[in-house]
């Protein structure tokens, strides 16, 4: 097979989620009143890189061929602590900032510790943490409030040069130094090889136990990442469960829909980007056609169902039928 | 027959007993807070909570033990109840006695969809039962026109899930106990059960031993979707009404109460003597920490880590090796 026609299939998945949300923004876009002005990119990246990030802190471990249900609560969790910390001068607020992050790679270690050498399954263990850090995020902030820094959130919160959504700005560097070096080192080949064949990759030598920790260590990460913009978007913190689970599942499903194989091995963090933008352009589709308010649910529940459903194509494909049951 | 041999044939095998050994320290622990908790009274009314936990995990087992999860079980609970509580305004006076059933069916109905697209489309269960709950939550949305609905649970349902009838023994709990039986029955007599424990372990293996797979797994989860549904219609009758999410406080609780008990979560192992220990003791874990009035915070942080602290004691996996 030729040089292109390989990165092309091996890039399916992704493509055709850029393909998916570049049909639905344009169409979101052209039945929009404003039109593509900078305060509605603002909004709808603002918005849609929340979810991103989740779903790239998703996709990680979900390459090892695990699952982190807990990425929603890290995301509650970072939003409650930068809505106490991240106040005063801008130095503190940066410090804080950092404060959020550190928490969130401890509770992504956490994880991976509990995973690796407790040796337990990725998806209870998760479910349980994920109980434990929405705890600490009710702890830290009972009630819906707090305060945050607000210059550095109306930085983050507003555009670059005047046209350029901030947002955007930080998705990208964040793919550009943690996904794109993370990809290619030993860590991330080792997260491709574990989730293909553990057996395997350690029989090669991979760092295996390195490389799962990493996976949910970076997942952390980029949760809290998560949590620390939404803060800048909404001033304030609030430990809901409903935000979390929202978060969580939401993120699966962007990870599906950006090509990932749940079942590990395949898949990349910038097809779950646009699996997220994609989730986001249906909610406004949504908002600019005036759909009944009650029907809208239930419209975005099939949505997603069909979406992910596209997944069976591979049944069409599978020509021994023992394939099937991998 | 000696005692190891006995306790095999009954499924009392380590993460059983830690669990149950675990209900025990716990209620000690609470009954030096409260001599209360080693009431009859008390401990009655926490199994009559724990029935509807119970019925939920039960469906939520068999379909574990496939080595998939079910997670439609919040709305499939919120379908059951809204679904029976609603014939009575359909067909009239002929719902009071059809309602029951309809609510089962319509749970049923649910399972069977979810088992199609596991079993044909070979989609991952999490992520199709996921959007099926997205899908039944619009629906519900659309039937209650975004209000809790006005619609009263029956006197039947209020008769299973809120009376004492025989010796002040809760009826909810003789409810549990029949469906309990019937997973034992299957799991322990029934070709099917050996089939689900099969598939569990490798289903392909099972595929090429002759075992039509696709329907056991539309079953399992067909039942999955029944017993949800069956323990919101007498969650309804337990609070008179159905109401809008109703059913979401239950899903974490089913899984981990089946992953307590011992069933591998990646299918192919578990009993269901483990599953009622494992509902026990979230149930009861659940009980004291809000009679302590402990804050949610500290709730949620000591159920995360009594689930993790438990299944470190027992539930670990192998080593990778060659």
């Amino acid at each position: 097979m030729s040089d292109w026609r390989y990165h092309i299939s091996h890039n399916l998945g992704t493509l055709t989620a850029v393909g998916l949300f570049a049909v639905m923004f344009t169409i979101y876009i052209s039945n929009h009143e404003a039109g593509l002005t900078p305060a509605v990119a603002t909004t709808a990246a603002n918005k849609a890189v929340l979810l991103a990030l989740v779903a790239m802190a998703q996709t990680i471990p979900v390459l090892t061929r695990g699952l982190d249900l807990s990425v929603g609560s890290v995301f509650v969790l970072a939003n409650c602590l930068a809505s106490a910390i991240v106040v005063g001068t801008i130095g503190q607020g940066l410090l804080g900032c950092v404060a959020v992050l550190l928490l969130g790679i401890v509770c992504g270690f956490v994880n991976g510790a509990i995973v690796v050498w407790g040796r337990l399954q990725p998806i209870i263990t998760t479910l349980a943490t994920g109980a434990i850090f929405y705890g600490i995020a009710l702890w830290i902030r009972p009630t819906p409030g707090g305060d945050v820094q607000y210059d550095i959130a109306d930085f983050v919160a507003g555009q670059l040069f005047g046209v350029v959504p901030t947002a955007l700005v930080v998705l990208l560097l964040v793919v550009l130094l943690v996904w794109i070096p993370y990809r290619s080192s030993p860590l991330g080949r080792g997260a491709y090889a574990v989730g293909s064949n553990e057996q395997a990759a350690y029989m090669s030598g991979v760092p295996v136990e390195k490389a799962k920790i990493a996976a949910y260590t970076l997942a952390g990460f980029l949760a809290s990442l998560g949590g620390l913009i939404l803060t800048f978007n909404t001033y304030s913190g609030e430990a809901s469960a409903a935000i979390g689970g929202t978060y969580t599942l939401n993120s699966i499903a962007a990870v599906v829909i950006g090509g990932t194989s749940l079942f590990g091995g395949w898949g990349s963090a910038i097809g779950s980007i646009f699996g997220a933008f994609v989730l986001r352009t249906i909610e406004d589709l949504l908002f600019v056609f005036d759909l009944p308010p009650l029907w809208q649910p239930l419209f975005q529940g099939v949505v997603l169902l069909v979406a992910i459903s596209l997944g069976a194509i591979r049944v069409f494909r599978i020509r021994n039928r023992l394939e099937l049951f991998t | 027959m000696n005692v190891a041999a006995a306790t095999q044939k009954i499924g009392l095998d380590v993460p059983v007993m830690v669990a149950f050994g675990c209900i025990i320290v716990i209620l000690l622990a609470g009954s030096l807070y409260s001599p209360e908790f080693l009431s009859l009274d008390y401990l009655l009314q926490q199994l009559q909570v724990g029935a509807f936990l119970g019925i939920i995990a039960s469906g939520a087992m068999m379909v574990i033990l496939l080595g998939h999860i079910d997670l439609s079980i919040p709305w499939t609970v919120t379908l059951g109840a809204m679904m029976a509580t609603a014939l009575g305004g359909w067909i009239g006076p002929a719902g009071v006695w059809l309602a029951i059933p309809f609510g089962v069916l319509c749970g049923a109905f649910i399972g069977v969809l979810n088992g199609l697209g596991v079993a044909y489309l070979r989609l991952p269960s999490m992520i199709f039962t996921l959007g099926m709950n997205a899908v039944v939550q619009g629906l519900m949305v659309l039937h209650t026109g975004g209000f809790a609905p006005q619609d009263h649970a029956t006197d039947a349902m209020h008769f299973l899930a809120v009376k004492r009838s025989i010796l002040g023994i809760p009826n909810a709990l003789f409810v549990w106990l029949f469906v309990g039986l019937i997973v034992i029955f299957l799991l322990r007599r029934t070709a099917f059960g050996r089939a689900v424990y099969a598939i569990g372990n490798r289903e392909s293996v099972a595929y090429l031993s002759g075992i039509n797979t696709n329907a056991v797994l539309i079953g399992c989860f067909a039942f999955c979707g029944a017993c949800a549904a069956f323990a919101g219609v007498l969650l309804a009758g337990y609070s008179t009404k159905a109401y809008q999410a109703m059913g979401d406080p239950y899903l974490l609780p089913a899984i981990a109460a089946v992953v307590l008990g011992g069933t591998n979560i990646l299918g192919g192992r578990g009993n269901y003597l483990g599953t009622i220990a494992g509902v026990i003791l979230i149930t009861l874990l659940q009980s004291i920490l809000s009679v302590m009035q402990m804050p949610e915070a500290g709730r949620q942080v000591i159920y995360g880590s009594v689930i993790i602290g438990m299944l470190l004691l027992y539930g670990r996996g192998a080593r990778t090796r060659s």
